[in-house]
């Protein structure tokens, strides 16, 4: 039964994080500016972090939240670099 | 999965109701990322899910293996910190290129400057 219900609940969050994972996917590709994609892609960035922190507590390894921390770091650089060329053409003077 | 059955009712109550919460507000912020029409609205909507979205997971996360092992596992705060940090730092930044983008391009979507 509590078996069940986790396993359900796992599942349905997977779904829907699947699927903001979709939409975010939709504003990197059509845009319309590129401040725009650069939005769609630190959502997708904390959206990812949060999928692998469900699949953790799905498989009951440590791993993943590894793996979670990762992203959530890389996001953060890419994102911040990013916004950085935007602003001045460059990433680094 | 056998280590789900080792967890008690309250807690995998508990943790349940804490990830649907997250995934929910997150599928909410990018529906708002999807739907607005301005950069200006847009860059508001997918902070609900770098907040109490993630929020909610890491403490579903911390409590599922703090029960699960017996003790306090307390690594998740290490992304907590992370994204309390640097999420108003990078949006911060975005919005502040953005702006500067708008301005010398002399679009008509830039917000008017505070009046006083």
């Amino acid at each position: 039964m509590i078996v069940k219900l986790l396993m359900g609940t796992i599942l349905l969050t997977q779904i829907l994080l699947v699927i903001a994972m979709a939409f975010a996917t939709f504003r990197v590709l059509r845009g319309p500016r590129a401040q725009d994609r650069v939005l769609g892609m630190d959502t997708l960035y904390v959206t990812a972090t949060m999928l692998l922190l469900t699949f953790g507590i799905r498989t009951g390894s440590i791993l993943y939240f590894e793996a979670a921390l990762i992203i959530a770091l890389l996001g953060f650089v890419s994102t911040a670099a990013l916004a950085k060329f935007l602003m001045r053409g460059e990433v680094i003077e | 999965m056998t280590h789900l059955a080792e967890i008690p009712a309250w807690a995998a109550v508990l943790t349940a109701v804490l990830l649907l919460t997250g995934a929910v507000l997150t599928l909410i912020g990018t529906v708002g990322l999807l739907r607005f029409d301005s950069f200006y609205q847009r860059v508001h909507a997918p902070t609900l899910g770098s907040t109490l979205g993630i929020g909610c997971i890491l403490l579903a996360s911390m409590l599922f293996f703090s029960v699960l092992e017996s003790r306090a596992i307390i690594h998740e705060l290490l992304i907590t910190a992370l994204m309390v940090v640097t999420t108003p730092i990078t949006l911060m930044l975005l919005a502040r290129a953005a702006l500067y983008r708008d301005r010398t391009e002399g679009s008509d979507e830039v917000p008017p400057p505070p009046s006083d």
